[in-house]
């Protein structure tokens, strides 16, 4: 016999049975039975934000790092509309995660009742898949389903409305241990013809180039990603959100892609005769303008998406289903053939790519008495060895986080690729520091998006979460002024921060700690100052050049092989 | 080039289901033509036809996209196989003088249709058929003598042995 338990007491039985380690939430009207019951037990842990679009964050945060979903509680109304931004941020990143939102009762929908919303409506084109729970019988279920879906296929977020009644009513208690969906089969195993088909194309290439994004560190798949590149021999290269998957440190990566991606890269991607796309999805930030993208190349595309094939580019041999087992399949047919592996040191294709390499397109003023963000990412890899969890916010800091650290792991390097957030790191490293305790968290954020979810510093003392934030103070929007500057006739329309408060002050305020760096010979001693706190909070704001741009950058309209590589390289163009 | 794809669609009869069809094709611009859903004979089952039309690549992508939707079970585009469509018109019309009376009996006649309701100043006739066919019914009476039309939008089913089923 079943218990008999209520609602509210369903809800908290079936996270701790789903093994839910953290729900990030606020309490609200619609929410009060569910958060009497969380009170009465101690397994799952509630981690209270200071905003919903904080707590979406930093359950994305948790996703992202650890590859489990994370999950979400607020309230009706408003609660429901502050989680959108982060629910459509992590929907455009497929990223797993379950949003608990709270509904009025069942009688009063549809009336315009106190903190009423449509949030299925107004979630709908933002989900994988939303649920209303309409009775407390389905509850249970209905969240078994919510993490199936949440995390299986391509990973995303789901919705979960509860009417308060719903929370208050009572049935027996069974969590299914398994779901089947008639309408939900998410592929799983590659076509074996096309693995063949991939393998005679990837053979016979005398070009060849290896494009990796966001799938294959969703799918778990860098080892066999890695294995499979180290015995080709093949350049390789990621896309923003494919960082990690593939060791930075090592010859064959050829640095990121797309508009502010690597010389190197963005010239093999143009000059390719065969393109193997893996986990990607030809991003418009990736491809540049369309009709110029890769000429002379056929297409391989792997993904566990069918409609990710042929959406934006034509692809030649397209493989739907799980990465890790076709990457697996791929190179056991490989190595079963005569192939022999593409030697760096000698092969013509290494040639030609090493020739690009030497234009050494990151290169960036050194010496300089004031700080240029680039330098701070490099010392930042120095003092972390490395091997921090690196969160970031958007803009110009992100580009040049994602450029100058070096990620070598997957699941290092957090940040919101697709929909572009500011007010993401924060939060997001929030997630990742109550994952991950003992490791090194960076936010490396600039005082434009900082701001947008400041609020989390609360947070972040309540728990003791050590984060270490790298605010990159340019006092502008950067990104926007870069733009601005090149396409708009420098009219910095409003692209300016007037009146920024004194961020040390602010750090301390909170009850971290605060430290203003304004020479470039004191970045590194202040980031090794900041780390030896590991248990505090420490806020560095580094004044810097003002003026500094992201390089390499393809412009609107341009193809791959048309980059601006500086500031004098694009007077010319 | 643009072609009419007629889709036949079996979906979960969940609320809501229907909206999120509906915000797919509104959200990636999709033309929609039209729209016709109802239960099937198993009850958590709707079949749903959509009428749209595109580019072999902008239709293929729809059909990826329908798939990917959590409540759909199984599709068909019926405008790859051979099949039967077919969609119903009520249509109500002056029928003043005696004249334009008979014309209207005559071509309802001709057309298959059926008057269904009868006063002294119009007719209401119900028509099935394939889209062409009613669109040339529209024509054939005139747009001066037309009152009021509605129109179900196609359904459709696979001809001979093959059917769309769970």
């Amino acid at each position: 016999m079943a218990e008999i338990l209520r609602g509210a007491e369903i809800f908290v039985r079936s996270l701790i049975d789903e093994g839910v380690e953290f729900v990030f939430g606020y309490p609200g009207g619609a929410v009060l039975h569910i958060y009497d019951a969380l009170f009465q037990q101690d397994k799952v842990k509630h981690i209270l934000v200071r905003h919903e679009q904080g707590a979406t964050h930093a359950a994305d945060g948790y996703a992202r790092s650890t590859g489990r979903a994370g999950v979400v509680l607020v309230t009706s109304g408003p609660g429901a509309t502050n989680t959108v931004t982060g629910i459509a941020t992590a929907h455009m990143d497929s990223i797993p995660m379950v949003v608990f939102t709270g509904q009025v009762s069942t009688a009063l929908i549809g009336n315009d009742a106190f903190q009423e919303v449509d949030c299925i409506g107004i979630t709908r084109p933002c989900v994988k898949h939303n649920f209303l729970v309409e009775r407390v019988e389905d509850l249970a279920t209905t969240i078994k389903k919510a993490f199936f879906i949440a995390t299986s296929g391509r990973p995303g977020p789901v919705v979960v409305d509860i009417p308060k009644d719903i929370t208050a009513a009572s049935t027996e208690y069974i969590y299914p241990a398994q779901i089947s969906m008639r309408s939900y089969k998410p592929m799983t195993k590659g076509h074996t013809g096309q693995i063949k088909k991939a393998a005679e194309l990837i053979k016979n290439s005398e070009r060849p180039m290896v494009y990796t994004g966001g799938g294959v560190i969703l799918g778990n798949a860098s080892t066999e990603l890695t294995e499979l590149v180290r015995f080709l021999g093949y350049p390789i290269t990621n896309t923003l959100m494919g960082l990690g998957a593939y060791p930075s440190s090592d010859k064959q990566f050829v640095g990121m892609l797309g508009m502010h991606g690597t010389y190197e890269a963005n010239m093999a991607m143009h000059e390719c005769d065969v393109l193997i796309a893996i986990g990607a999805r030809f991003d418009d930030r990736v491809t540049g303008e369309l009709d110029k993208f890769c000429p002379d190349a056929r297409i391989i595309h792997i993904d566990i998406d069918p409609s990710s094939i042929s959406k934006n580019v034509k692809v030649d041999v397209p493989i739907v289903g799980c990465v890790s087992s076709i990457l697996k399949e791929l190179l056991d047919q490989i190595k079963q053939s005569d192939f022999m592996k593409m030697e760096i040191s000698s092969h013509p294709w290494w040639e030609q790519i090493d020739k690009w390499r030497k234009i050494e397109c990151l290169k960036y003023q050194k010496g300089t008495d004031v700080i240029k963000p680039q330098a701070v990412i490099e010392a930042l890899h120095q003092v972390t060895d490395g091997d921090a969890f690196v969160t970031s916010d958007v803009g110009q800091h992100q580009m040049w986080a994602a450029q100058f650290y070096g990620f070598d792991k997957p699941r290092r390097w957090i940040n919101s690729g697709g929909l572009g957030t500011m007010g993401f790191g924060l939060p997001a490293a929030m997630g990742v520091q109550l994952a991950f305790p003992k490791e090194k968290v960076a936010c490396v954020t600039g005082e434009a998006s900082f701001v947008m979810c400041v609020q989390e510093l609360s947070t972040c003392l309540q728990y003791g979460l050590p984060i270490k934030i790298i605010n990159l103070n340019n006092r502008y929007m950067g990104m926007v002024r870069q733009w601005q500057e090149f396409f708009y006739d420098r009219r910095y329309s409003h692209s300016y921060m007037d009146a920024l408060p004194d961020f040390v002050k602010l750090a301390e305020s909170f009850g971290h700690i605060g430290i203003r760096v304004e020479k470039s010979g004191d970045v590194k001693d202040a980031l090794e100052e900041a780390f030896l706190r590991q248990d505090r909070l420490v806020f560095l704001d580094f004044v810097t050049d003002q003026t500094e741009n992201v390089y390499p950058m393809i412009a609107a309209g341009k193809g791959q092989h048309e980059m601006h590589l500086s500031p004098q390289d694009r007077e010319l163009a | 080039m643009k072609r009419r794809h007629t889709i036949a669609i079996l979906l979960e009869n969940e609320a809501g289901a229907l909206s999120r069809v509906a915000g797919l094709f509104s959200a990636r611009a999709y033309n929609i033509e039209s729209l016709t859903v109802a239960p099937t004979e198993v009850s958590s089952v709707s079949r749903m036809t959509v009428v749209t039309s595109g580019s072999p690549e902008i239709v293929e992508q729809i059909i990826k996209q329908l798939n990917k939707l959590v409540d759909v079970i199984k599709l068909v585009d019926l405008f790859e196989r051979p099949h039967i469509e077919r969609e119903l018109m009520l249509i109500k019309l002056h029928a003043l003088e005696q004249n334009q009376r008979e014309e209207l009996k005559r071509l309802s006649e001709i057309f298959s249709g059926t008057i269904v309701d009868i006063t002294n100043e119009n007719y209401t006739i119900e028509l099935t058929g394939p889209r062409e066919t009613l669109d040339d019914f529209v024509k054939a009476v005139g747009e001066s003598s037309i009152m009021e039309v509605a129109r179900s939008g196609s359904i459709g089913l696979l001809k001979g042995n093959k059917t769309l089923n769970i």
